[in-house]
């Protein structure tokens, strides 16, 4: 296959539309599940938050600005065509001079500071972002992007499971988790699982399961049922649309696996708001 | 439906019961992690504040940046109990209201118990649908702090629900349950 030559600014524009439409559209699957569950809410008040979250992403839409101040961390999976050269430039600073223009220019709040611990002074145009890069052959980038919002991000959590502990291990975990979570992370939420890889693999997996439409289901049957079913489980707790009671926590659990070591099972839950956002292009 | 308007009164705050809506008409102030950090070391060194929290109702917003020719941005509640390690400290000197999302510990709904206060929650993720009713904004102080600096909003029928109330009455606890269907 040729090489292929691709200019660092049509990464930077690619980037950052990605950026502005994942945080002023949100995806069909979120819309179409929020409408389904205020028909099936059986609380008024969560009846009530449905419809007004429904409202709040309708003007979002109309007038071209985010739906959630907290517009993010700019998380991005890439899939990079070993035959591409960048132009003029390198990827990773296009992708971040994408994501300040993004951030500057689309009127997205940020909410990066540089240093975590000490200084905690905000770098005022939301980069760097977070880029997992995977080489694959081929000639094209194909890049999945979205701002994932920190107040699902902190409900979050890992564990190192045994094998011992088997698929029931796997839920009770999951379910531990967002029942801890409970009405922080603006329920109704998605619910990312990774299983399997390493201690930073099933992570990284979790956060691309929320990176996953929650209209699409795991390819394996056996993982599809237990997406179904931990769904069912979640939406028994009670918390409710904003946590302030109903039959909706959840609108989509969604599982990624890896393969893993003889020794573990980690799982990773990473929790999503209902403004999963997240957007994808080919270049 | 109820209709309050800030600063919030007593005799308001006292019929305020946990689980009524509540649109809210008036001034508040905003504050979030790096502004309540800074208010909380000014107390315990027994300085004076920037701002004058008496009476008060803080909304913790971390607003977006408002896009022309809307007056604010997005900005909905973010989560409160991050702001739980200062928030006594606010109400024992004279704040009477939080307005923020999810649950809170022990010492803040004592806080609010002893001082007569309450917490509503703002729907998160609702931030597009709350500016509408935020009319003006304006710096109060810590402008170095960007979207954490503090600020006074005028509003007009700012929806919101309230969650804890001056007995201490708490719907996060009260309500889930009714809701609960795991044991059927």
């Amino acid at each position: 296959m040729e090489i292929r030559s691709i200019q660092a600014e049509t990464v930077t524009k690619t980037v950052k539309k990605l950026f502005t439409d994942c945080n002023y559209f949100i995806g069909d699957d979120i819309m179409n599940a929020l409408k389904n569950a205020e028909k099936t809410e059986k609380s008024p008040v969560g009846k009530s938050v449905l419809s007004q979250i429904i409202e709040n992403d309708e003007i979002a839409k109309n007038e071209m600005i985010p739906l959630c101040q907290d517009t993010g961390m700019a998380v991005l999976f890439v899939e990079y065509g070993d035959r591409v050269v960048i132009e003029d430039g390198s990827f990773e600073q296009a992708v971040n001079q994408g994501v300040r223009e993004a951030y500057e220019e689309g009127y997205l709040r940020k909410s990066i500071v540089a240093d975590p611990v000490f200084d905690r002074i905000n770098t005022k145009d939301n980069t760097p972002a977070v880029i997992h890069t995977r080489i694959v052959s081929g000639n094209q980038i194909k890049i999945l992007a979205g701002g994932k919002g920190f107040g699902s991000e902190n409900m979050s959590a890992i564990k190192m499971i045994t094998p011992s502990y088997g698929v029931e291990g796997v839920k009770s975990f999951i379910l531990d988790t967002v029942r801890k979570a409970g009405p922080n992370p603006c329920p109704p939420i998605v619910v990312g699982v990774g299983i399997g890889g390493d201690f930073e693999v099933c992570a990284e997996l979790a956060k691309k399961a929320t990176f996953r439409s929650i209209d699409t289901q795991n390819s394996d049957a056996r993982y599809a049922a237990l997406e179904q079913e931990l769904l069912e489980k979640i939406n028994k707790m009670g918390f409710g649309p904003a946590g302030l009671g109903g039959n909706t926590t959840a609108i989509g659990v969604n599982i990624e696996t890896a393969p893993t070591h003889i020794a573990g099972m980690p799982v990773a839950v990473n929790i999503c708001c209902h403004a999963a956002r997240h957007k994808s292009a080919v270049i | 439906m109820k209709k309050i308007t800030l600063p919030l009164k007593d005799e308001d705050i006292k019929n305020l019961k946990a689980g009524d809506s509540v649109l809210l008409t008036g001034t508040m102030i905003t504050g979030r992690d790096a502004a309540h950090k800074r208010l909380f070391e000014l107390i315990e060194k027994g300085e004076k504040l920037p701002v004058d929290i008496k009476g008060e109702t803080i909304y913790y917003v971390g607003p977006a940046p408002a896009k022309p020719p809307y007056a604010v941005g997005p900005a909905g509640p973010t989560s409160s109990y991050r702001m739980d390690k200062y928030a006594p400290a606010l109400m024992d000197n004279g704040l009477k209201g939080m307005i923020g999302k999810g649950a809170r510990n022990q010492d803040v709904i004592d806080a609010i118990v002893r001082n007569g206060g309450v917490y509503f929650a703002a729907i998160g993720g609702a931030a597009a649908l709350i500016a509408k009713s935020i009319k003006i904004e304006e710096l109060i102080c810590y402008e170095d702090l960007g979207t954490e600096a503090v600020r006074r909003y005028t509003v007009e029928d700012f929806p919101c629900i309230v969650v804890i109330d001056s007995k201490g009455n708490n719907i996060y606890q009260t309500e889930p349950p009714k809701y609960n269907t795991e044991n059927l």
